[in-house]
């Protein structure tokens, strides 16, 4: 088969297995065994783990050192880079010093303005955008060139992620904004946290019927609710977040120690109907600081075992 | 315009202390109109001035010229410039290093701080609009800065982050790229946002000059 990268996700989606990815969050500090002890819950029970960048602009182990653990560990990583803080040298240096050391899969996205974070006073990079970070990704690999038109000494052959954001207004672009994404280069996208399934499902019909879902292995994002707590600040504090009432309504109509089971439970009957949905090539799992009920999650979801490739 | 903002008054005290002939030079143009360094501003900090530093012997001269970006209107100061130890300069960044370039021999202290090219939303009220990248594409966003207006520059936006409208910065804060398709939509012009606009052209942060066409020779004769 022609591979691109030859990373295990590429494999399993080009075999035609519905694909199940995971995240872990580097440690914000040099804790390499908490980083260890993440990785071991996700081992086996996802085909790899996206590896975050500086989430919410707070600083911690960088992207591309928490990855190589992971490959250690014998966990496939996604190594997430944003383009809030690093300019196109410095990105086209990291993408080189990944490949080189066995990182085949890259996240390229945005990143949450650096207000979020602990460091509200950092320089925004901003060099590039993630559209053209995916672009420089593809032209890295395919032509064999850095940006700037320079050949490059054994390019690197990196599956390339982009995100999508299938709800925030305006919902008539987000389907274009998908098909620059596709354009631009993206092997696979991995979406926002789904709820609202009415419109996920109407984003991936109109992909769909503009032919993307035949260019590109779309991943829903999947994030369990822990508490009505957590549902009450996704629906009202994170930006771009659409959790519908009855969810909310859901969680609330359980006994408080069975909330979290009842969260799971939604999870898994979103994963059932997104194994059947035309367009749909898996899913995306950010269990937030949750990685030890991931076993749990995958089994639920009927994941397991994970297919060898 | 240029809009500026005027320092805390503590901030130009220290600056200024030490020096007894003190000549606080207002600029008429960009920084009169948006409030911050005009010749009423420059009365202003001199009353203050006065009240803080007159026990000291401070009594500063005031002095207002059309433009400080403009060593024409700078060349209006030559006759007073001796009397003084040290000059305060109202004026945008660009005025005030002219001015420190007119008298190389003197001290010249800012008393603003110089914050964006922005427009006039009402009196005292200032908006940014561009940040002077150089590379123009307001022709393609339908006449909304994505470089100024989103918080994070993107050229293929909105971001996930883009929140009904607001940008994830703040609700205050209207999203650029939402703006843009919202204008261009209206307009029956999606297809100027359908291509990928490419990596920018950054080079502006090496200094920059501009020589109109029809202006070369001229400048090649004054260059010698």
């Amino acid at each position: 088969m022609d591979m691109k990268s030859g990373s295990r996700l590429e494999r399993v989606l080009k075999a035609g297995h519905f694909a199940f990815t995971g995240e872990v969050g580097p440690p914000r500090g040099a804790n390499v065994e908490a980083l260890k002890k993440k990785i071991s819950y996700l081992k086996g029970c996802v085909d790899m783990a996206n590896i975050t960048d500086n989430q919410t602009a707070m600083v911690r182990m960088s992207s591309w050192a928490a990855s190589l653990f992971c490959i250690q560990e014998g966990l496939e990583p996604n190594y997430q880079m944003v383009c809030r803080d690093r300019n196109r040298l410095a990105m086209q240096a990291d993408i080189l010093g990944a490949y080189s050391h066995g990182i085949r899969n890259i996240l390229c996205l945005s990143g949450d303005h650096q207000m979020f974070g602990d460091h509200p006073q950092a320089k925004g990079v901003y060099d590039i955008d993630s559209m053209q970070l995916i672009q420089m990704v593809k032209q890295m690999r395919d032509e064999g060139k850095f940006q700037g038109g320079a050949d490059i000494d054994e390019p690197p052959k990196l599956f390339i992620g982009a995100a999508a954001n299938p709800f925030a207004e305006p919902f008539e672009w987000r389907v274009h904004r998908l098909a620059k994404k596709v354009r631009a280069g993206a092997d696979f996208i991995q979406t926002q946290c789904v709820y609202n399934m009415d419109k996920i499902r109407q984003w991936i019909k109109r992909a769909n019927d503009m032919g993307l879902t035949e260019q590109v292995y779309i991943l829903p994002g999947i994030t369990p609710m822990k508490s009505v707590g957590m549902a009450n600040y996704m629906k009202n504090k994170v930006p771009g977040m659409d959790v519908p009432d009855e969810i909310i309504k859901r969680l609330k109509g359980v006994e408080k120690k069975k909330v979290a089971d009842e969260g799971i439970k939604i999870a898994c009957e979103q994963i059932e109907e997104f194994k059947e949905m035309k367009g749909v090539a898996g899913v995306h799992l950010m269990a937030i600081e949750w990685e030890h009920r991931v076993p749990e999650i995958a089994e639920r979801a009927g994941m397991l075992p994970r297919p060898e490739v | 315009m240029i809009v500026a903002e005027r320092k805390p008054f503590e901030e130009i005290k220290a600056m200024v202390s030490g020096y007894k002939k003190v000549l606080t030079v207002g600029c008429g143009t960009c920084v009169a109109v948006c409030l911050a360094g005009g010749s009423k501003e420059v009365a202003t900090l001199n009353a203050e001035l006065e009240l803080a530093l007159g026990k000291d012997g401070i009594s500063p001269g005031a002095a207002t010229v059309e433009r400080q970006c403009d060593m024409e209107f700078l060349a209006e100061l030559d006759p007073l410039a001796e009397q003084y130890d040290a000059f305060i300069s109202m004026a945008c960044g660009a005025g005030i290093q002219f001015l420190a370039e007119r008298f190389p021999d003197k001290p010249v202290f800012p008393a603003v701080n110089t914050s964006f090219i922005g427009v006039n939303l009402d009196v005292g009220w200032y908006e940014e609009k561009c940040r002077a990248c150089g590379t123009c594409v307001l022709g393609t966003t339908g006449g909304i800065c994505p470089v100024t207006m989103c918080a994070k520059s993107l050229f293929n936006g909105p971001c996930g982050g883009t929140n009904n409208g607001s940008c994830e910065i703040n609700t205050d804060q209207p999203c650029a790229w939402y703006r843009i398709h919202e204008r261009l939509s209206a307009q029956g012009r999606l297809e100027q946002i359908m291509e990928i606009s490419p990596a920018n052209d950054w080079s502006n942060q090496k200094p920059r000059k501009i020589i109109q066409p029809g202006y070369e020779e001229r400048i090649k004769a004054l260059q010698g």
